[in-house]
């Protein structure tokens, strides 16, 4: 039962963090929360549409489906991320004042919802369906199927719970400074997805993995351990990066950080 | 802009999987209950290869080394394969996410 439930926590956990950061960014817009739950009910809906076709996917392509499919997620997801950075930059400073006039409404931020939910959508599709697949498993294997079930559930909401407490504890930042907090949570969010991309794209021999692997901290930072993991969900952290990886993080944080300030006026956000 | 991003990368995969490349030669894994085997693979270290893994199961598994960085879903009674490699010589732990207590394995590349 407990290893079912840490395996169902570890998925949870990673789309958990990326739902609180986004609450939190979105702190003020109007109808933020349909918009999150819309993107968590399409993510759940995807993560079933997936593990239904699971042998579909990983048959695709050469075999190399799973691999390009989980790329193609991240990349996408990643690109989003980057662009509601963007648009923060030259909104947030007016979501930031409306919000401290209490009734006035915010002018608009369904565009940046819109991408915001597609990027929930797509971190619990991905993580999501592996929790599917697990679960699946466990209820196929019959015997102690109903404790394994329960250790799940209780993941499940270790994992809520979770992201929970990240967007609570966002909100103590004071509101002059969280859109600024949660741009460089989000930017570092997009390049850790963009790493975990090219990581896929080295896997199906896509991209030469350049330097594998770049460094070895897996002795005093391991992957699976508690921080190795927090930073895996926040920046893609791996204890054995390929050079590929380093370079598509990089990239994304150089692209969408000079995106930022090319649009970024003068005037403090 | 990110959209130059994605161009970039859409260029470089367009590349990339344009040349054909050697993939190595082939090793073979089993699961079946929840354990691989061989549990211990000798393989050359400085070539590319190719893991199949066969899942003999009726549940899925996946596939996962942190060392080797790769993770990949095994379908129930179905059959992946990894792209591992050019490897430095040593071990290299995998295992099962969904059984990690009974689905490890090593991967010893040799000289």
């Amino acid at each position: 039962m407990i290893a079912a439930a840490i395996i169902v926590l570890r998925e949870v956990f990673e789309a958990a963090l990326v739902v609180g950061i986004v609450l939190a960014a979105t702190r003020g817009v109007p109808r933020r929360g349909a918009w999150v739950l819309g993107g968590v009910a399409l993510g759940i809906t995807g993560a079933l549409v997936v593990a239904g076709f699971a042998e579909g996917i990983a048959a695709a392509l050469e075999g190399v489906g799973q691999e390009i499919f989980n790329a193609g997620v991240l990349l996408a997801a990643a690109v989003m991320l980057g662009w509601h950075n963007v648009w923060m930059k030259t909104h947030g400073a007016e979501i930031a004042r409306d919000m401290t006039a209490v009734g006035r409404n915010v002018s608009s931020g369904a565009a940046s919802l819109s991408v915001l939910l597609v990027v929930v959508g797509l971190a619990v599709l991905r993580e999501g369906s592996e929790v599917v697949l697990f679960l699946y498993g466990v209820a196929a294997s019959g015997t102690a199927g109903s404790q394994m079930l329960a250790g799940g559930l209780l993941g499940l909401a270790g994992g809520v719970v979770t992201g929970w407490a990240l967007y609570r504890g966002l909100l103590r930042i004071p509101t002059r400074h969280l859109f600024t907090v949660t741009s460089i949570l989000l930017l570092l969010l997009a390049a850790g997805m963009a790493a975990q991309a090219a990581g896929f794209l080295v896997q199906a021999d896509k991209l030469p993995p350049l330097a594998n692997p770049a460094w070895d901290s897996s002795s005093w930072l391991p992957e699976q351990g508690l921080p190795g993991q927090v930073l895996h969900a926040l920046v893609g952290y791996s204890d054995h990066p390929t050079g590929m990886q380093l370079l598509f993080f990089f990239c994304t944080a150089v692209a969408v950080g000079a995106a930022m300030k090319s649009v970024g006026r003068p005037a403090r956000a | 802009m990110p959209y130059r991003i994605m161009g970039f990368l859409a260029a470089a995969l367009l590349a990339a999987s344009s040349c054909a490349v050697d993939k190595g030669p082939e090793y073979r894994l089993v699961l079946k209950d929840h354990r691989f085997s061989p549990a211990e693979l000798t393989v050359p270290s400085g070539q590319k290869l190719r893991l199949v893994v066969e899942n003999q199961d009726p549940t899925p598994e996946e596939f996962e080394s942190h060392s080797l960085q790769r993770e990949k879903i095994v379908p129930a009674h179905g059959t992946i394969t990894v792209n591992v490699g050019p490897l430095k010589p040593g071990r290299y732990e995998f295992f099962g996410e969904f059984n990690e207590k009974t689905a490890r394995g090593w991967l010893v590349a040799t000289p």
